[in-house]
């Protein structure tokens, strides 16, 4: 960007843009856009890896007698002399499988990239509050992700003891192969992990405080970004005490300390360790554990009320009940973490406690259900990719919500706790959502990240077979979960109650590899449309948030000029008599009211005495402004 | 060289995909007609998904019901035990509510996607907010869900709380251990005498205390096949020896963890023997299906099974335990044949005793013990 560039305010950012060179325009960018493709093409890479190790233990399951030698190539000795996959390594594929889903695509991947990306944008700032930290944030993520890529491929293989990794199998190398170096790998890459999210999760609320533009009041900022700044402050909040609960695993396997070990005699030797508490761990954990589920969905559904908005040209409906929904999951989610410890010997009247408080938390779940259904009601709705990824998120945060009033209900979780009921029911609500919800965001936002369209009809192909093969993977799970099938489980040969329902397994598995196999189509849409999309226009949804009021390709410092100021809500979508005042079916947020006289609201008119008063006046990127015919 | 063929056939069918994909690219660009580019608002598959979000979930629920409807049998596990006849009701009552919900709200979800797909010249309607509906909607699930916890509370405090358990129950220890279960049963006194993890060894795996004489009658299993009386409660007392493990009796619909170093509990009342569990299923289709393992049917295999459900290691998917349920005689005449530890092992124990003495002598075991009392008392945190 060549132009020469109006400082304004206290920003000189674009100073930067004219000696900038490879390394840092694509390395150690601070520029939060660079940062957030960084973030987005780690986590579509961690995707593929995780969806892969998936497909791996699905063969397992779903076609146990499997000779797996021509696998041999990829996982070595792992793969015995007769073609049996090692159960340990099972559950090390396991294990990798959800750490790498939960925290690197759905935490890093998903909130890493759209935080990134659109806080700036959509509010109205030129970089986050410090372009330093963001860069750091990046790149502590980076080395965590190096770390846990290179424990893959450990003699003894990696964490093998459930995402979770519960004392004291994770700490102790003689219970599990491993617990030996491959945890002490998680551990510190999960270390590295919390303090790129702590430095990227400050990094948000500072800016979404201090950085929005003049007239971006909160009662006017994009849902999206209530999303992420509500998901930042939970990350906040729990991510230290993941990091606590780390660092004691990490001084019990390393110092002989007994915080969560006691009485313990393995592999023929009694332990010196007494006094610890293996549920204390497990409190730690899920403290963070649970409020992670949120910080994984919330920025979804923040990116799909304002896909679905844009295209059903309809406002959000209950805009004011969707935050004060978010708000109140965010606070119980900090109140809910002991549900997922119901059966583990916790004193069962916590038990009743947790149970009141978890069942809470569907009622707000429930009202942001309903205003996505009200959203699209008289719409006039338009199926682009990331509108059909949003349709299918509501649909799946349903299918998989309905069940957790069931699991939450602790006299039910009794028996279905660990069970595949269990699997459908998170994958859905939280880890399909979730992946929907970025999917949404990638095809929405792709055209302003890459200046150009990623092509439609794959996309379409992408997100049917997505959605189906989602449905088929996890539905049938509901029903294996009610016959009690236990996770983890690396075959069900051994007990009579579970040798059945082989061929919903194998199903299962088959539709897996489907699923796996759409996600090719989106990666060559992807890196394909990267240099050879067709060229984007500059407001390619007719969306009326600020991020498409930069130019295509967006400089450092993301305006040319002045920021544009903000006067109105994000979401006039179809407002009566917007034809009269020159307008289509959208009204952008930087367009006044005093140019709106005809279709503005009644108290809207009122504001235009303040509006001349304190803004108009000052407001240059006015006279510039095209007029939408 | 089969892997090599398959390489370049993957290499192959990808090309393949790759010109199907650029020819129809430039196709679509050069075909586009001139007049088409009046409504370039939405691509033209528009009305077609409109329809797939009718067509698929139909499909779908259909699917769903079928197998719900043709498979009951299958994937419903027979139960046997007063936990479960309180909360097998709550699950198909709460389970009937939650299909009635998913099912309203994805088809209104669906349904809504369809009927206001994009048309030319049609205008949404501007509907912000509607304060009324979102009180309803609300209050509404506020109700239902009270409703469903109340049910629910009550038969948690029944199943789980100590206080409500019955006074008379038969004291049974299992001790989880990588990868199996131990059982011992309290003998006369029903009394479990202690045990210490550092009185383990190659013939004491559940480390029993010898210097306590409550440990005198216990009786010690060699395979983990628990009997227990028809109707008569049994507290289970749980422990682990190194990682945690899970007592799950999917036929009794319980569950508990084993966790080293925080004894757990859990009671249960089997309601049906394993023989007249066994003759009941035998007049069901689907339990008279031959087994393939073991060449039997279903139902003549049937058996209330333990199986561990925390994960716990390698050997985790086969962590097996039985419960055999039967009539009093039938417990009596087996109990007849049992012997406690003590007496069975004489010579053992006595050079046992020794050992323990001057591991309490050195005072671990009282260290331990006084540091550990909060921990061991209750299962409180």
């Amino acid at each position: 960007m060549a132009v020469a560039v109006q400082h304004d305010d206290a920003h000189v950012h674009d100073e930067h843009e004219h000696h900038e060179n490879f390394i840092t325009k694509y390395i150690f960018s601070t520029d939060h856009k660079m940062i957030a493709k960084q973030f987005l093409i780690s986590g579509i890479l961690w995707a593929f890896i995780g969806g892969l190790l998936s497909i791996l233990f699905r063969l397992q399951l779903g076609f146990p007698e499997m000779d797996l030698s021509f696998l041999r190539f990829l996982l070595g000795d792992w793969i015995d002399a007769t073609g049996k996959l090692d159960p340990e390594f099972y559950l090390a594929l396991v294990t990798m499988h959800g750490t790498i889903m939960v925290f690197f695509v759905l935490t890093a991947g998903l909130s890493g990239t759209f935080s990134n990306f659109l806080i700036p944008l959509q509010i109205g700032a030129r970089d986050m509050a410090s372009g330093f930290m963001n860069m750091l944030s990046f790149w502590f993520f980076f080395v965590s992700s190096v770390l846990m890529f290179q424990s893959l491929f450990l003699e003894n293989g990696p964490a093998a003891g459930g995402w979770v990794v519960y004392p004291p199998l994770s700490a102790l190398p003689q219970a599990l192969k491993g617990s030996g170096d491959g945890m002490t790998y998680w551990l510190l890459s999960m270390t590295f992990f919390i303090v790129s999210q702590l430095l990227g999760g400050i990094n948000y609320i500072t800016t979404v405080i201090n950085l929005r533009t003049k007239g971006m009041s909160f009662s006017r900022l994009p849902l999206t970004i209530w999303a992420f700044f509500i998901t930042a402050i939970i990350g906040l909040l729990s991510f230290p005490v993941l990091f606590s609960a780390a660092l004691l695993l990490m001084f019990d396997r390393m110092l002989g300390t007994s915080f969560y070990l006691s009485d313990i005699y393995v592999a023929g030797q009694a332990l010196h360790h007494t006094g610890g508490s293996a549920i204390l761990y497990q409190h730690l954990f899920w403290f963070l554990g649970h409020p992670e589920v949120y910080i994984v969905l919330l920025p979804a559904l923040g990116i799909s009320s304002e896909v679905i908005a844009t295209n059903a040209r309809k406002p959000i409906f209950g805009y004011k009940a969707m935050i004060l929904s978010m708000l109140g999951i965010a606070v119980l989610s900090f109140i809910v973490w002991a549900h997922h410890m119901f059966v583990t010997g916790m004193n069962p009247f916590l038990g009743t406690i947790f149970m009141f408080l978890t069942l809470i938390i569907a009622v707000p779940s429930a009202v942001k259900a309903f205003n996505y259904i009200t959203t699209l009601w008289r719409g006039n709705i338009r199926f682009t990719p990331a509108m059909l990824f949003s349709i299918g998120l509501v649909s799946f945060f349903i299918s998989g919500g309905v069940t957790g009033i069931i699991l939450g209900n602790s006299a039910l979780d009794i028996y279905l706790h660990d069970t595949y009921y269990v699997v459908a029911h998170f994958h859905l609500v939280m880890g399909s959502a979730s992946f929907f919800g970025m999917m949404a965001g990638v095809y929405h936002w792709f055209p302003k990240m890459f200046g150009r369209m990623m092509d439609d009809r794959l996309g379409y192909i992408h997100f049917w077979f997505t959605f189906a093969g989602v449905y088929l993977v996890f539905f049938p799970m509901h029903f294996i979960g009610i016959a009690g099938f236990p996770r983890r489980y690396y075959s069900f040969t051994a007990f009579d109650a579970f040798r059945i329902m082989a061929d919903l397994n194998s199903f299962i598995s088959i539709a897996a590899i489907l699923t796996f196999s759409a996600q090719l189509v989106f990666g060559f849409n992807f890196f394909y449309s990267i240099f050879r999309g067709r060229r984007a226009p500059l407001n390619p949804w007719n969306s009326n948030t600020l991020e498409w009021t930069t130019p295509i390709n967006p400089g450092h410092g993301n305006w040319v000029g002045q920021i544009p100021y903000v006067y109105r809500w994000a979401y006039d979508y179809s407002k009566p008599n917007a034809e009269q005042d020159g307008f289509t079916d959208f009204i952008p947020q930087n367009v006044p009211y005093s140019q709106t006289p005809n279709s503005n609201l009644p108290y809207e008119n009122e504001l235009i005495e303040i509006e001349k008063e304190e803004m108009l006046p000052t407001d240059t990127t006015l006279h510039t402004e095209k007029v939408p015919e | 060289m089969i892997q090599l063929i398959l390489v370049f056939a993957a290499i192959l069918i990808i090309g393949i995909f790759f010109a199907i994909f650029r020819i129809s690219t430039l196709a679509s660009a050069v075909m586009k007609k001139p007049g088409a580019e009046k409504d370039s608002q939405v691509s033209s598959g528009n009305s077609l998904h409109g329809a797939l979000f009718i067509i698929l979930p139909l499909i779908g629920f259909g699917a769903a019901g079928w197998y719900g409807y043709k498979y009951f049998g299958i994937y419903t596990q027979p139960h046997a035990s007063e936990a479960a006849s309180q909360t097998e009701p709550l699950f198909w009552i709460a389970t009937a509510i939650i299909i009635a919900m998913f099912v309203i709200t994805n088809v209104a979800l669906f349904y809504f996607a369809y009927k206001y797909r994009y048309r030319q010249n049609g205008k949404a309607h501007f509907y912000p907010d509607n304060t009324k509906l979102e009180i309803v909607w609300t209050i509404v699930p506020a109700i239902i869900l009270t409703t469903l916890i109340f049910t629910g509370w009550k038969a948690w405090r029944n199943i789980m709380y100590e206080a409500n358990a019955p006074k008379n129950a038969q004291v049974i220890e299992i001790m989880g251990y990588q990868f199996a279960w131990m059982v011992r049963y309290a003998g006369e006194d029903n009394k479990i005498g202690r045990s210490d993890f550092r009185y383990v060894d190659a013939s004491n795996a559940m480390g029993l205390d010898f210097t306590d004489p409550r440990t005198n009658d216990d009786i010690q299993l060699g395979q983990a096949e628990i009997h227990v009386v028809k109707g008569k409660p049994i507290e289970l007392k749980i422990r682990a020896r190194d990682v945690l493990h899970s007592v799950s009796i999917p036929h009794f619909r319980q569950k508990m963890d084993a966790v080293p170093g925080m004894p757990t509990r859990m009671t249960f009342v089997p309601t049906m023997t394993t023989a007249e569990m066994r003759q009941e299923l035998s007049t069901r289709p689907e339990w008279q299906v031959i087994d393939e393992t073991t060449g039997k049917a279903r139902f003549q295999n049937f058996n209330y099974e333990i199986a561990c459900q925390e994960v716990c290691g390698r050997g985790h998917f086969s962590m097996r335990a039985v419960i055999i349920v039967e009539t009093q005689e039938e417990y009596d005449k087996w109990l007849a044949e049992q012997q406690p530890y003590v007496e069975k092992n004489k010579d053992y124990v006595v050079k046992a005793i020794e050992k323990q003495k001057r591991i309490k002598k050195e005072g671990l075991t009282t260290m331990r013990e006084s540091a550990n009392k909060g921990v061991r008392q209750t299962a409180s945190f």
